[in-house]
């Protein structure tokens, strides 16, 4: 049984690492399926991150760290609508100063308020969310062969956003794909002057979007201050952002495709971690950094055409103009 | 709400519009400042002192300006062909890459042969790297904002994995190359002006800067003198206008972010060659992220990439100065900075046009 061991070990990390992503990519789905290209994932994250940490710090409460990195990502999420939406201006430029703002923000204010180069102070006790144990599961590690034990390690055992995140790959799903405010949505994103001629404001649905992007990288920086670590470091979303991006380019804008794309990416990153100095039978050392770049590989194989096409809402970066 | 495009004259339109955004964002800025409980003019007078008042910190200030002018220079000219190259620091990483390589491998040479074969690698290494998007979008498709980060990614990786197991200095646990040869670096700018007869403090200003000020003629006289800064501009206001014109914007594209990658190169031959005397891990430092708030400020135009380029050399350097007075006020002021300014002056231009077009009493409706 060591293999399933090893096994329940590595899709347990997988998932651990993959919940940013998928809160991410979640949020990037709803802004870009509007018609809001959102570069700005990174730095949202990290506020959040930022935010949830000080917060819960604070008040000695996870769920309020939560709360105020939802707000504070929502904040950045609203400043790129503002730009992009109300005044029209370039997506990307846009998104660009929100990850530059996000790092230098964190970094002098962390450094002003505790003065330890930007991390803040680590969470303890009930300032962090705890592994939630799911019903059964030590009961069924017992009992059940196989299926109990990935059930223990793999699915119990999680941080409440965690679970938060799978649920919110539901809501989306089910709100996109089969809701009269998710078709709006979509339809915003790929005709907007449709939506328009039908008297529905298409600012109003973009920047809803672009609110619910805000709250989900509001989820995923959380979970990594608050749940995954115990405490802000400098840069700690580390990219993750982009991953999450790449995740739903991967996808084609799809979310259950997205949620598969995001643990795939997080699994390459618990298998990288677990590779580390250990010599393959045929292939030898693999160094590391080579499946860390896979992801980004990936996306530029995929955006080339050559694994397929990546087709994007049609109007995702135009700024939409009543006139034309 | 409908922001139709106000009509400037040509003069608000290149200066006071940049400068209103720059005003408004030095006000965020000492919002910050105040934020944190520091008095934001005391801070200001600390940041010119360092960075304007003496010998030595205009050395650093220029020193820091010098980076800035090859990655604005980078993101200026893609700009100008309409495409928006957020790759500098991947390309500048790279070019460095290319350079070590390079330099180690020309131990042997003297230096009138090893410093210009040096340049000629980071620049060619830069060029590869935003070649490949280039190249990706012209042929492929793909679009070069996506590609260029990826790459930046990639790039970052890249670098761990060399200077650990290839080009790294051996024995040493840091990510360093070993040190170039003594020949194949390049002279301190105060040791070339000493026997003009003018005495100047040691500081990091490296004959790179008179590099990056024929850099800022070069791309004057690509983009606005010759042939080919014409296709370029062209494919940036209307690609099919181009095409229709007799010009590929498939092959402007490519050759536009060869160009660029090559003059974020010269990030690395400032950083490397110019300073550290070989390669670290990291040189890159985000330099090419504010190169975008460079380019951006200064409208693309050599003349304003300059002058943005040293208002950021202030920045950094007296920020480095500040931090030393007030340890809560750290250098990353300057990147909060960058991000406002490139907010307010690339994406938030339309409200800033309007502001102006208020102010001064145009622009309204007939």
């Amino acid at each position: 049984m060591d293999w399933l061991q090893t096994l329940a070990v590595i899709l347990d990390s997988t998932i651990r690492l993959s919940i940013p992503l998928i809160c991410a990519a979640m949020a990037g789905l709803w802004s870009e399926r509007a018609g809001v290209v959102d570069i700005g994932l990174e730095g949202k994250m990290l506020i959040a991150a930022f935010a949830s940490a000080v917060a819960a710090f604070v008040t000695g409460s996870a769920w309020a760290g939560l709360g105020a990195g939802i707000l504070a990502a929502l904040a950045l999420a609203l400043i790129h609508g503002f730009a992009a939406i109300t005044w029209r201006g370039n997506q990307i430029v846009s998104g660009v100063a929100v990850n530059m703002l996000a790092a230098g923000l964190t970094v002098i204010l962390g450094n002003a308020w505790y003065g330890q180069g930007g991390r803040t102070p680590s969470l303890e006790g009930a300032a962090r969310f705890g592994e939630l144990t799911l019903p059964f599961a030590p009961w069924a590690r017992e009992h059940v062969p196989i299926l109990g034990m990935l059930y223990d390690e793999v699915v119990s055992g999680h941080a409440v956003p965690a679970y938060l995140a799978f649920l919110c790959v539901l809501v989306t799903a089910f709100v996109l794909g089969r809701t009269r405010f998710g078709l709006r949505i979509r339809a915003v994103g790929e005709n907007p002057a449709a939506v328009d001629t039908a008297g529905i404001s298409v600012a109003g649905l973009r920047y809803g979007a672009v609110a619910i992007c805000g709250v989900l990288c509001g989820i995923g920086g959380t979970y990594l201050a608050a749940a995954q670590s115990a405490g802000f470091l400098p840069h700690m979303t580390a990219g993750r952002g982009f991953i999450a991006l790449a995740a739903v380019i991967f996808a084609n804008w799809r979310p259950w495709p997205a949620l598969g794309a995001c643990l795939l990416f997080g699994l390459l990153d618990a298998v990288a971690i677990r590779l580390q100095g250990v010599t393959l039978p045929g292939i030898g050392l693999v160094p590391v950094e080579a499946i860390q770049a896979l992801p980004y590989l990936m996306t530029i194989v995929l955006l080339a055409g050559f694994i397929g096409r990546a087709t994007p809402p049609k109007a995702s970066g135009l700024p939409y103009v009543k006139e034309r | 709400m409908s922001a139709a495009p106000v009509e400037l004259p040509r003069w608000a339109d290149t200066a006071l519009v940049p400068l209103v955004s720059v005003a408004a964002a030095l006000l965020v800025a000492g919002l910050v400042v105040l934020g944190i409980g520091e008095n934001p003019l005391e801070a200001t007078a600390l940041l010119l002192r360092g960075a304007l008042g003496s010998a030595e910190g205009i050395g650093f200030t220029l020193y820091y300006a010098t980076n800035f002018i090859f990655t604005g220079l980078a993101v200026a000219v893609a700009f100008h062909a309409g495409l928006f190259n957020i790759g500098g620091e991947g390309q500048a990483t790279v070019a460095g890459i290319a350079m070590a390589v390079a330099c180690l491998g020309l131990s042997w040479a003297p230096g009138i042969l090893a410093v210009p074969l040096a340049v000629l690698a980071a620049a060619a290494g830069g060029a590869l790297w935003a070649f490949i998007p280039g190249w990706l979008q012209a042929k492929r498709g793909s679009h070069v904002v996506i590609t260029t980060i990826m790459l930046n990614f990639v790039a970052a990786t890249l670098i761990v994995y060399l200077l650990r197991e290839a080009i790294g200095k051996p024995g040493s646990m840091q990510p360093e190359t070993p040190d170039f040869p003594a020949q194949a670096v390049l002279t301190p700018m105060h040791q070339l002006l000493a026997p003009l007869g003018l005495e100047l403090p040691s500081t990091p200003l490296n004959s790179a800067f008179l590099l990056a000020l024929m850099a800022l003629v070069a791309v004057w006289l690509l983009i606005y003198r010759s042939r080919l800064g014409y296709a370029i501009r062209t494919v940036g206001a209307n690609p099919r206008a181009a095409a229709y014109a007799g010009i590929s914007p498939a092959a402007v594209t490519m050759i536009a972010m060869a160009i660029s990658g090559a003059l974020a190169g010269g990030l690395a031959v400032n950083e490397a060659l110019g300073v550290q005397h070989r390669l670290v891990l990291d040189f890159t430092a985000g330099y090419g992220f504010v190169g975008i708030a460079v380019a951006l400020m200064g409208r693309g135009h050599p003349v304003g990439v300059a002058l943005a380029a040293l208002l950021f050399g202030v920045l950094y350097q007296g920020g480095a100065e500040l931090s030393f007075d007030k340890p809560t006020i750290t250098r990353d002021m300057v990147v909060v900075i960058g991000g406002v300014l490139i907010l307010f002056a690339g994406a938030l231009d339309g409200l800033f046009r309007r502001l102006v077009a208020g102010v001064l009493g145009m622009g309204r409706k007939p």
